[in-house]
């Protein structure tokens, strides 16, 4: 037998397995761990204006370009107005506000929900974004030759010549060139701003950042303002005025430039305040939110894709192979015996229903009891078919005495007793009623005690919350132990019984 | 005791092999799927055994569907002995040994009666496939009675000892008699606590027994010694086992041969996958036979080459127990 075939089988099947899984759990970053959470902040804006009668268009920007963030959720609350959203600038987003006729108060909420993202997301869409030349006077452009110059000197990549400049600038002393640029105790929004012109003049893209920091909870966030710099094809942040900033906090970014945050037209009074929130929530479902379009479709196709009723029974399904394996090694490798191939799984899954104890207890009273009619049944010399329905009747039956019992007694567990398999206890009945003929007491309670610990320990590996949900997240994995399953098809090895049995031939 | 892994490691160091590799390695490998109903099918056995000139118990009728078992009682009557049993029967199961009649009664060779009504109900059973594996419906053949030849008298309780012998590709690798205890009820089916006795290959005299996976020397209800007995008419049944492959085209096969007083050796069944006690029987692995036949099988073109090969290669070296072992036997 040519094994060869069965290897590359086995390893194709597992490669494919593992890369999707790794696909799923890195690049989607759907949770290894059942329950597992994440942190999210809702970013809350409100809007406050006084119309003035006529039409309003009232325009904000929206995150945009978030960086190791990602938007998994985005709504808003505008009674009454058209929305739309729409590319503003080349990196900017902005949401319009329109109606045609509004006079007094008018409030507008817009929420975000981001949360982290494991891939930063900061290559730039422009190979080489565009320089726009600073207007300067020319006093002023002696000044800012002479601090690039400087800045230079000392530096070595974009990063540095970034990071210098600003420095500089916000360290203005008195009477010096970055006084006389920047004005004195300059704001980091006018540092910024002037850096961007500097390194423009250095030939060096770069562009101001607008965002808020996120917290665990803040009213009134303000914004706060970085510099985004270009290099190697991607954009670097240069922190201004802080020493570790991206080690202390998440800074979200928001828009790009010096726009305003938001405009209005036919209104007054113009406010807003922002909040921000933070919650933990299930991992599954931050990461199913926040799949991109091509990736959603990838989820259509998966279990997630199906109703959530078909999902449960998913649930209950993705675990029987992992099941049918350990029953294979039992069987295969440790060589237990026992009634029917498949029996013990079925039983397990009637454990899953009824709780281990319970579902041994029922078992072995409805065995105990169908064993004795089954006896009796014997004297009867009835053919095998009519005997076997005459089993099913029976076992029915027992069934539905049990439970009422029980519920009369006032276990609620009882109840659960109709999900046995009924043809499998019928089945295991007769062929233990078979073999106690046969071959002894003895045997037939062995094979029954095999069958039960089998059970069991498949009851015990299929109730694992955390397996449950890795092949439920991850169905792929049962390609892993689909060619486990082939492998376990052609070992040739001892099963571990078989030391006992052969023990004395073995010098 | 031993470490598992050392245990494992003797083991195969001495070649026994496991149902895993018995499976894997040569019933898969080498028994097509399309023969397989000639051995489990006892009738056909029989049909081809007769075609191929191996003597096989006369059959006196076959029972086929259930109408016919009302005219069971008037066929039996032309027999005062006989055996019923189910066409696909497999370790023995549903097999009727009676030995005689008294009055009504049927006697039957546990030592219990059966009457026409418990005879008619055993073959309706056999006929709904009690027996039979899976379960689909069955024939029941009723046939010869074999009248065993007394040399394994001393050693056997009750029932029909048989001769065991596994064949590969021809080759009649290792043998064994099995003879039934009063714990088999008369069957002779180590399952159900026969005793099974390893037969040096080249004399075909028996050698080591064991009973329930222990080792022993004397019959467990008898009390004689079960080694040093020698199977009469040997090179006959090394022949006949050494036909079989031609007959079933099965390369893996275990056949069981009766020897009857009168008609000498005869075969009663094969079987695709025969048992591994074999192996404890005699007290060695099967492995390094099957290595040797496999390496040599091609030149091995007659039936009198492949039976003077395996005296030659698989005889005379059965060592006796070592009285260590003998101790962690008992």
């Amino acid at each position: 037998m040519n094994r060869t075939h069965l290897y590359i089988l086995a390893g194709v099947l597992s490669l494919c397995g593992v890369l999707l899984f790794a696909y799923k759990a890195i690049i989607l970053q759907l949770p290894l761990y059942a329950g597992q959470r994440t942190d999210v902040w809702r970013i809350e804006s409100e809007l406050r204006f006084t119309a003035n009668g006529g039409p309003a268009k009232l325009t904000i920007q929206l995150p945009s370009a978030t960086g190791q963030l990602q938007v998994i959720d985005q709504s808003f609350v505008s009674a009454g107005y058209g929305l739309t959203v729409a590319p503003g600038t080349a990196v900017n987003q902005r949401a319009t506000f329109a109606i045609a006729s509004v006079s007094g108060p008018q409030i507008i909420y817009s929420r975000v929900v981001v949360s982290r993202s494991m891939i930063k997301d900061m290559v730039s869409r422009d190979p080489r974004p565009e320089i726009r030349q600073p207007d300067l006077e020319t006093a002023a452009a002696v000044a800012a030759a002479e601090i690039v110059r400087a800045a230079r000197e000392r530096s070595a990549d974009p990063e540095t010549l970034a990071a210098l400049i600003a420095q500089r600038l916000t360290d203005a002393r008195p009477g010096g060139e970055a006084e006389y640029l920047v004005g004195r105790n300059p704001t980091v929004a006018r540092v910024v701003a002037r850096t961007v012109d500097l390194l423009a003049l250095a030939d060096v893209p770069a562009r101001m950042v607008n965002g808020i920091t996120l917290e665990l909870e803040r009213r009134n966030a303000g914004f706060v303002h970085w510099l985004e710099v270009f290099q190697n094809g991607a954009w670097r942040n240069v922190y201004v005025g802080e020493k570790r900033p991206e080690v202390v906090r998440h800074y979200l970014p928001w828009w790009r430039g010096r726009g305003e945050f938001v405009t209005l037209e036919g209104g007054s009074n113009l406010a807003h305040s922002i909040s921000v929130t933070r919650s933990q929530e299930l991992s599954l479902q931050t990461a199913m939110q926040q799949l991109r379009a091509t990736e959603r479709r990838l989820t259509e196709f998966s279990l997630f894709g199906l109703p959530l009723q078909t999902q449960f029974v998913f649930r209950s399904l993705v675990v029987i192979p992992i099941g049918i394996f350990l029953l294979v090694v039992l069987r295969n490798v440790v060589g237990i015996k026992t009634f029917g191939t498949f029996m013990p799984v079925l039983i397990a899954l009637a454990f899953r229903q009824t709780g281990l104890l319970w579902g041994v207890a029922f078992f072995a009273v409805i065995v105990a009891i169908g064993l004795s009619v089954r006896f009796y049944l014997e004297r009867l010399k009835l053919l095998l078919v009519p005997r076997l329905a005459v089993g099913v009747i029976v076992v029915v039956l027992i069934i539905f005495v049990l439970t009422v019992l029980f519920h009369r007694m006032g276990f609620t567990r009882g109840l659960s007793l109709g999900l046995f398999p009924i043809v499998i206890l019928t089945m295991t009945i007769e062929r233990m009623s078979v073999v106690w003929e046969e071959n002894g007491p003895r045997e037939a309670l062995q094979q029954a005690a095999g069958s039960l610990i089998v059970g069991v320990l498949t009851f015990m590996i299929m109730n694992l919350p955390q397996l449950e949900h890795l092949l439920f997240v991850f169905p792929e994995l049962l390609l892993i132990v689909l060619a486990a399953t082939l492998l376990l098809g052609r070992y040739s090895g001892y099963r571990l019984t078989e030391l006992r049995r052969f023990r004395s031939l073995s010098r | 005791m031993m470490g598992l892994l050392q245990v494992a490691r003797g083991l195969h160091a001495n070649g026994v092999i496991g149902i895993n590799e018995r499976n894997a390695e040569y019933t898969l490998a080498y028994n097509p799927r399309d023969r397989y109903p000639i051995v489990d099918d006892k009738w056909l056995t029989k049909q081809y055994a007769d075609k191929a000139g191996v003597a096989v118990p006369t059959l006196y009728g076959v029972v086929e569907i259930q109408r016919q078992v009302q005219d069971l009682p008037a066929l039996l009557a032309l027999h005062q002995d006989f055996v019923v049993k189910p066409c696909r029967g497999s370790q023995g199961d549903g097999i009727v040994v009676v030995t005689g009649r008294s009055r009504n009664q049927y006697e039957v060779a546990d030592g219990t009666y059966m009457n026409d009504e418990d005879m008619t109900f055993h073959v309706s059973n056999i006929l709904s496939g009690i027996f039979s594996l899976g379960g689909q419906s069955d024939k029941a053949l009723i046939e010869y009675r074999v009248k065993f030849d007394p040399v394994f008298e001393k050693i056997t309780f009750r029932g029909v000892p048989d001769v065991r012998i596994i064949v590969f590709l021809g080759v009649p690798v290792m043998a064994m008699v099995r003879l039934p205890t009063r714990m088999s009820r008369g069957k002779a089916n180590l399952h159900q606590g026969a005793v099974g006795t390893g037969v040096d290959m080249a004399t075909g005299i028996t050698t080591s027994a064991v009973w329930k996976e222990r080792l022993i020397e004397l019959h467990p209800d008898t009390g004689n010694p079960v080694a040093g007995v020698a199977i009469p008419n040997w090179d006959r049944l090394l022949e006949i086992a050494a036909r079989s492959y031609e007959l079933t085209g099965l390369g893996y096969q275990g056949i069981d041969i009766v020897l009857d007083s009168a008609l000498g050796p005869l075969v009663l069944e094969l079987n695709a996958r025969p048992g591994l006690a074999i192996q404890l029987a005699n007290r060695r692995g099967l492995g390094k036979r099957l290595e040797a036949v496999r390496a040599d099988y091609q030149r091995l073109t007659s039936v009198q080459a492949r039976v003077d090969y395996a005296r030659e290669r698989f005889g005379a070296d059965t060592l006796l127990l070592s009285p260590d072992l003998s101790a962690t036997a008992g």
